[in-house]
């Protein structure tokens, strides 16, 4: 039983990150209906960015309370990542808003391929690590499974940033028109909604998320590396089509879900295939899932009103 | 030939005089290659040729019907592992080559059919984002079948593949052919050169056929396609195990002329730089996308020199020409789409498109 | 039509000089009277360039020492000159860069650093006749192709998984394996469970990730479960930092054993006050214990700084080619590669000696433990 409520724990805490990253793709895909791919590289912009904020802080300052140090990267990363966000969609976006769909799908990739490059000409090939002493060390046992302090915090933010969002979307003006451009950008447009802006926004508000996303993982891991973006976007993405692509509550349960599901098929697939199957396939899951809802239910598990094109 | 018919007799014996002075100087390339960069160089543009293979088959898939696929490498390790499977001390089989690559090719078609058949409902960046999937299932298939049961030696791979022997002439030796002494890259250049020659026929005749013109008629509006009573499903089909025919025949070339197979050889990377082959040469164009293959493979290998230069300009190397590379890359692929999103040598229909959608 | 004929008869005839002309050019580098060049290769480039430099250093630092000692081989004074090329830890790219160094005229290769790049290239060194040492591959693979110009410096896989698994049994009855699923983790991690079993222990899971993951707490709650003493990880520093990490956040308390792969300051850097008592192997023996050891740590840190991991192994590998060289009294790579299996050597990581397939013959394996922060030697087992 422990075993179970330990998978359980590690499947909610990986799980909370994918929904982070998730809500960035389905932001920006209700509006646009388009995959950002460079998303899970603004995540490991962002990772960077704070690391070496708080790098440089803890050598100068290095008896400043750890949570501040850990605050102040992330107060940097936030608004960087921002920045990184609004660019990538003018410089490769934007000009193509009318092209064919393919155009802005490789953009996205030259973009990711890029950032990726820079990040490693910037910060280097190697693995940079987090410096774990700045933040709380405490192990808590509940129902025989353990979780330390930077897990509970992890799990408390992802809540409350998903309850500021839904909050956002649904009873601001901003939110009206995120809303408005959704359903149609040029009907929006005509009453008088700033579309562009609009959609700067979204991915703004986005790569925020993926900011935040990519700090908690290098706390909760102790390290960041240049190539981490990648295959998290991937599986975020994946569980955003799990929930239903365009769909905020779809977004994190579809993350939650997803976490769950690799850490219980990880932990347990030995087991139940009499070992001729083993961990080695917890990367697959991700992708299995996103083919099986594709394929059997390509609105996802809540799924939302636009999804013709799939 | 109706083309030829209506030039006059002088320009006819023109356009034959070149012809003729492009297959001599293929026909000569490899030596004129050797003796002035070295030997290694002839095995670049023997990969060059593997990649021109690899970008053409996609090039059905991509160019063609418009479907966006991110996992074709797996069709390449798809007929590079049934080679090396069925080639090598791994299973102590030694099978002739003319059953070994049909075998590929057509394992590799097969499972071209099964990726399509479930993905045939999706478009666009869904599509692309399934079949990276996909791509990468596979790989990690061939990266852990080694236990329990040991089918691909997992991520050790596979050594001392047999080479590729024509009714007992091996091309994994040297050997005198009328005189001349011709090495084991000099050898292979001429059989991928045929092969190319082979994949580059099919695909014109596909462009010009019925079926071509099908797969042009889906990508431009499945909708209407289907209306006009084309069977949008077998035709999406087949464009997905064209294009993996073409991937496993390039396979069995690669594992036959390396002699060693691995996972990692299979990766992403891999596919998207196939995908940048042809975005950056000219979707759904021939002569674009054989450019582009050329390009994406001898650029790396020029850009090493950027280290010597590097040193002599600044004392010491500032950017490894190998990040230079990848950088460079993610830069043309998005400076293309911006700038000239039909690529280098754009197809004329292309091109058209491009412009009324930027108008 | 006269005219193209004319054309056509040129461009043969030019094409035939210009390939003639290659043909010499060829043969006048094998027998020219310039520098001797010995190739080294490894990544110069991308996330392994550190360590593949390493080897270029260790290979150059032993190269300018035997240049200083003026040879005189085959009654001619001879100087030496490594041609370094960048393989990318990439099969192919492997093979292309073994034929520029064959083409080059090389008389042996010292290389490469991953057994996925060193095994393809081995059968071009083997069809041009180029000896070849590897430093750092460590697939049994490697020298069972039966190429007879296949040699290695450093212990394979068996070697090291024997002691390792053996250690592994001595230190707790019931052990779990994780392993990267790359070609060196895998290699590694499958002869360690032979070896813990065949000591007697209970190997009681067997689990895989892969060298990009950094989330490993699935597969520790499923080892915790099974309440195992020591658990071996076969793979990277970057990967084992995590584990070690994740395995205090889960509260176990197994001993964390590795291989080389493991054992570098990085790993300790990425996993900070979790490293200590962490145990990790690396093959032959402590710098220090050698007689030439600390003067070559002097050495190469005053050139080129830390040595990285494999610096020692590429130094030694230089040392034992010209050494047969030497003996034979030629740099001809068919004389002298009788003398390289005859090799009888003490360089600065133990004594070296080829068996028949090529593979270092009896490597001692030392074991390190991390302790205040620093990886200290435990013992040297013999095998």
């Amino acid at each position: 039983m422990d075993i179970f409520a330990q998978q359980l724990i590690n499947g909610l805490v990986l799980g909370s990150v994918y929904a982070l990253v998730a809500l960035g793709y389905t932001l920006v895909y209700g509006i646009l209906e388009l995959i950002n791919f460079a998303h899970g590289e603004t995540t490991m912009m962002g990772s960077m960015i704070a690391l070496a904020v708080i790098g440089a802080l803890f050598g100068v300052a290095p008896d400043l309370p750890g949570i501040v140090i850990v605050l102040t990267g992330l107060l940097v990363a936030i608004p960087a990542c921002m920045l990184l966000g609004y660019s990538i969609e003018r410089v490769a976006y934007r000009p193509l808003r009318h092209a064919p769909r393919l155009a802005p799908l490789i953009t996205a990739i030259g973009i990711s391929i890029v950032l990726q490059n820079v990040a490693m000409l910037i910060w280097g090939k190697q693995y940079i690590a987090f410096p774990t002493t700045l933040l709380p060390q405490g192990r808590h046992e509940i129902l025989g499974a353990s979780i330390t302090d930077v897990q509970i915090a992890i799990l408390v933010l992802t809540v409350a940033i998903m309850a500021g969002l839904v909050i956002l979307v649904n009873r601001t003006r901003l939110g009206r028109a995120m809303r408005a451009t959704a359903q149609a950008p040029a009907v929006a447009q005509l009453m008088g909604v700033n579309v562009n802006a609009v959609i700067s926004a979204t991915f703004i508000i986005g790569s925020a998320l993926a900011a935040i996303a990519g700090v908690m993982v290098s706390a909760n891991y102790g390290q960041a590396h240049y190539y981490m973006g990648f295959l998290l976007g991937l599986k975020a993405f994946s569980a955003a089509v799990l929930g239903g692509i365009g769909n905020l509550a779809g977004a994190m349960l579809g993350g939650l879900l997803l976490g769950v599901i690799e850490a219980l098929g990880a932990g347990y697939i030995g087991d139940l295939t009499g070992g001729f199957l083993g961990s080695h396939y917890q990367d697959i899951f991700a992708f299995m899932v996103l083919i099986l809802v594709l394929t059997l239910k390509p609105s996802g598990l809540l799924g939302s009103k636009s999804v013709e094109r799939a | 030939m109706n083309v030829l018919d209506t030039l006059t007799g002088k320009a006819k014996s023109r356009v034959w005089l070149t012809a003729a002075l492009l297959l001599l100087g293929l026909v000569l390339l490899p030596f004129l290659v050797e003796a002035s960069l070295g030997k290694s160089w002839v095995r670049i543009i023997d990969l060059a040729l593997l990649y021109i293979m690899l970008a053409l088959g996609l090039n059905i898939v991509v160019g063609y019907a418009g479907l966006l696929d991110l996992g074709y490498v797996a069709f390449y390790a798809v007929g590079a592992y049934c080679w090396a499977l069925l080639a090598s001390p791994q299973f102590g089989l030694n099978l002739p080559f003319w059953i070994i690559l049909p075998a590929g090719a057509a394992i590799a078609a097969l499972f071209g059919v099964l990726l399509g058949t479930p993905t045939l409902r999706l478009r666009g960046d869904y599509l692309a984002i399934v079949t990276l999937g996909f791509g990468e299932i596979i790989r990690i298939f061939i990266n852990n079948l080694n236990a329990p049961i040991n089918i691909t030696n997992g991520p050790q791979g596979i050594t001392l593949i047999e080479p590729m022997s024509i009714f007992g002439f091996s091309l994994g030796k040297t050997q005198d052919v009328l005189g001349l002494t011709l090495s084991s890259p000099h050898l292979y250049y001429y059989l991928f050169l045929l092969c190319v020659a082979l994949v580059v026929f099919v695909c014109v005749r596909l462009e010009n056929s019925r079926i071509g013109r099908a797969w042009v008629a889906i990508r431009e509006d499945e909708m209407a396609a289907a209306a006009a009573g084309i069977n949008t499903r077998n035709i999406k089909l087949l464009a997905f195990a064209m294009g993996a025919t073409f991937g496993g025949l390039s396979g069995g070339l690669f594992a036959s002329f390396q002699g060693f197979v691995s996972p990692e050889s299979f990766n992403l990377m891999e596919s998207i730089m196939i995908l940048s082959m042809i975005v950056l040469g000219g979707m759904g164009n021939i002569p674009g996308v054989i450019l582009g293959a050329i390009l994406v493979t001898v650029i790396p290998e020029a850009l090493r020199y950027t280290g010597d230069l590097q040193r002599v300009l600044f004392g010491q190397v500032y950017i490894d020409p190998a990040d230079l590379r990848m950088l460079l890359f993610g830069i043309a692929l998005v400076m293309m789409m911006l700038f000239r999103p039909a690529g280098l040598l754009p197809s004329k229909q292309r091109k058209r498109e491009f412009a009324e959608d930027a108008a | 039509m006269k005219s193209s004929l004319l054309a056509l008869s040129i461009a043969l005839a030019v094409g035939l000089t210009v390939s003639a002309c290659g043909d010499k050019k060829e043969g006048a580098a094998a027998g020219g009277n310039g520098p001797v060049k010995i190739g080294q290769s490894s990544p110069l480039t991308g996330p392994q360039a550190h360590i593949g430099k390493d080897n270029d250093n260790g290979a150059r630092l032993a190269i300018d020492e035997i240049n200083a000692s003026k040879p005189v081989i085959g009654g001619k004074p001879v100087t030496f000159e490594v041609m370094s090329e960048d393989d990318q830890a990439d099969p192919k790219t492997a093979t292309i860069v073994a034929q520029r160094m064959v083409d080059a005229g090389i008389v042996g290769v010292i290389g490469h650093l991953n057994s996925g790049a060193t095994i393809p290239a081995a059968k071009i060194y083997s069809d041009n006749n180029i000896p070849q040492i590897s430093p750092s591959a460590t697939a049994i693979k490697y020298t069972a192709q039966g190429f007879k110009t296949a040699y290695r410096v450093m212990t394979n896989d068996e070697q090291q998984g024997k002691v390792l698994g053996a250690y592994a049994a001595k230190l707790g009855k019931k052990v779990a394996i994780i392993d990267d699923q790359t070609a060196y983790g895998q290699g590694l991690a499958a002869e360690v469970e032979k070896a813990a079993k065949a000591a007697g222990a209970e190997v009681v899971a067997v689990e895989h990730t892969n060298d990009k993951a950094s989330d490993f707490s699935a597969i520790l709650t499923s080892i915790k479960g099974k309440a195992p003493d020591v658990i071996f990880f076969g793979g990277m520093d970057p990967q084992a930092a995590p584990i070690n990490k994740q395995m205090r956040q889960l509260g176990m308390t197994a001993q964390l054993l590795g291989g080389d792969g493991m054992q570098t300051p990085k790993f300790i850097e990425l996993a900070g006050a979790d490293a200590e008592g962490a145990i990790a192997s690396i093959p032959g023996l402590p710098l220090d214990k050698m007689p030439k050891g600390t003067d070559f740590k002097q050495k190469f840190e005053a050139k080129y700084g830390q040595i990285q991991l494999y610096a020692p192994y590429a130094y030694d590998a230089a040392y034992v080619m010209v050494d047969a060289m030497k003996r034979a009294d030629s740099t001809d790579p068919a004389k002298y590669l009788p003398e390289l299996a005859k090799t009888s050597y003490e360089g600065v990581t133990g004594k070296i000696s080829f068996d028949a397939k090529g593979d270092l013959t009896s490597g001692p394996i030392t074991l390190y433990k991390v302790q205040g922060g620093k990886w200290e030697t435990l013992e040297t087992v013999q095998p």
